[in-house]
């Protein structure tokens, strides 16, 4: 594709099917405690 | 939904639903709000003509509607069934945030627990109160195997033997439950010595250093009850915390306040001092303080990401980069959807416990008493407000609708909501606009480290 170049191709849909273990870490348990940030956690259910 | 901007020299495309990003060239980023109104061709056409030429529009149409069709570009937001069927599985706990002590050995001025205090009075965690807890996380954990114990305060440190012996409790009980637990400490530094650093070293899955950065601006905010500050003393422990870790599974962590909007200088500082994690965010406090993050130094803070966004790009190419925990995204292998959307896990699978064993739904609503939900004696008593922070979700908030960000923040922080609006189902809105540029800066990281690999 000459015009775009796309980073990632693991789509969320993808993760509807096995995500939900619950395995992976509380945002608020590594560093932060005052913000939200559970998009920079990673998934546990693949290792 | 598709959210685009313009960071650093590159142009970005987020496929708000997907997930998907992607970096495009200029004709690309002026077809995409024709494609995203379903205008016909002919109409991007006739309107981008005079810029670029019918031809490169043609081609930037047709590569647009090819990751349309792949999935990867203006894709529907269809979860919410999905996680409206999630938030209805029966609730097990799998973190506890044990406030070890309510005491502290600073007086740092921003400090939410009030020195330690959290509106109540000084007090320490007994080994039994303390066990009860590790025991009521076992047994209401369900299958979850990996349990997050996070020993906080106050200062922890200011009863280490409990900690200590705890931690000895909980690897007892490891075996005999098929449970992993994930401990980690969160300290001041103030007492920290050889002998906790390395029981540290063997035992905490994480630590977090509570430092904020210049001598100048860290001393301002975190000194000793009698006023002097806490740098000099905490800064060569950190250090050789951090080395001694190899510079892996901790985090320095600061604070900052609308006295260091060049907040980018603190991280920069720590980051010169060797320190390879970092994570300082922006104070959550009342308006009427003098330090609190105002809507007017919003653009500033934000220009100061930009700054630091860039300049943690410039030194990964020259091979000295460091971890700025903000900035931090997976854009291959993050969480799930259901993560995503369901909140932080406040109030249901995450509690905190004070000195005396009450629960609270996290850290930060301590000492609010409507939000008292039982004890590690008698268990869950208040199951409404378990099922009030249950149906706590991106779904259940207006704002975060239209929100490009709210796969990443998950809805924000309903302790800052409640804080603002009185309501854990509302958000906080300067915190919102800081979530949004943080997403936005990491993800120009990625594109800009994405070219240099393909170089």
């Amino acid at each position: 594709m000459k015009h775009i170049k796309t980073l990632n191709t693991q789509t969320l849909q993808n993760t509807l099917k096995k995500g939900g273990c619950g395995e992976c870490q509380t945002s608020c348990q590594s560093a932060c405690k005052t913000s939200c940030t559970v998009g920079n956690q990673s998934c546990e259910n693949n290792k | 939904m598709v959210h685009q901007y313009k960071n650093n020299g590159y142009n970005i495309v987020l496929d708000v639903n997907s997930g998907a990003v992607h970096v495009v060239d200029d004709v690309v980023y002026d077809v995409i709000p024709f494609m995203e109104k379903g205008e016909p061709d002919e109409n991007i056409v006739s309107s981008l003509k005079e810029k670029y030429g019918i031809e490169e529009i043609e081609e930037a149409v047709s590569d647009c509607r090819e990751l349309k069709e792949a999935g990867f570009l203006f894709t529907e937001d269809n979860y919410k069934p999905s996680i409206e069927a999630f938030k209805k599985r029966p609730t097990v706990v799998k973190a506890l945030c044990l406030h070890i002590a309510h005491d502290c050995n600073l007086a740092c001025r921003y400090c939410f627990a009030e020195e330690g205090e959290y509106h109540g009075r000084r007090a320490l965690m007994s080994f039994e109160v303390g066990k009860q807890a590790l025991d009521f996380l076992i047994a209401n954990s369900g299958n979850r195997r990996n349990l997050e114990v996070d020993f906080f305060g106050g200062e922890p440190l200011m009863n280490w033997q409990v900690v200590k012996d705890l931690v000895e409790y909980g690897r007892s009980q490891e075996k005999l439950h098929d449970k992993n637990f994930r401990f980690t400490l969160t300290t001041n530094g103030v007492l920290l010595n050889d002998e906790i650093m390395e029981f540290c070293n063997k035992e905490m899955a994480n630590v977090v250093l509570s430092i904020d950065g210049r001598k100048e601006v860290n001393d301002k905010m975190r000194p000793f009850r009698n006023g002097s500050g806490s740098y000099d003393l905490i800064v060569p422990k950190f250090k050789k915390f951090a080395d001694s870790r190899n510079q892996e599974k901790y985090y320095v962590r600061g604070t900052f306040t609308h006295e260091n909007l060049d907040f980018a200088e603190d991280v920069l500082h720590l980051a010169d001092m060797g320190f390879k994690q970092v994570s300082v965010e922006p104070v959550v406090a009342s308006p009427e303080e003098e330090y609190a993050i105002r809507e007017e130094d919003i653009a500033r803070i934000c220009e100061e990401y930009d700054k630091l966004a860039a300049e943690m790009v410039k030194r990964e190419r020259e091979g000295r980069g460091f971890t700025f925990f903000h900035f931090m995204i997976d854009l291959t292998g993050g969480p799930c959807v259901y993560k995503r959307l369901s909140g932080c896990g406040s109030g249901t699978e995450y509690l905190a416990v004070t000195p005396w064993g009450d629960f609270y739904p996290c850290h930060q609503f301590v000492g609010e008493e409507e939000f008292l939900m039982g004890n590690v004696f008698d268990g869950i008593k208040r199951e409404d407000i378990q099922e009030e922070f249950k149906g706590c979700n991106v779904y259940a908030k207006d704002k975060c609708r239209d929100c490009f960000a709210r796969f990443y923040c998950s809805g924000g922080c309903a302790a800052n909501s409640y804080k603002f609006h009185g309501s854990i189902n509302d958000a906080y809105d300067i915190g919102c606009e800081l979530q949004r540029k943080r997403v936005e800066c990491a993800i120009m990281i990625k594109a800009a480290l994405a070219e240099e690999s393909e170089e």
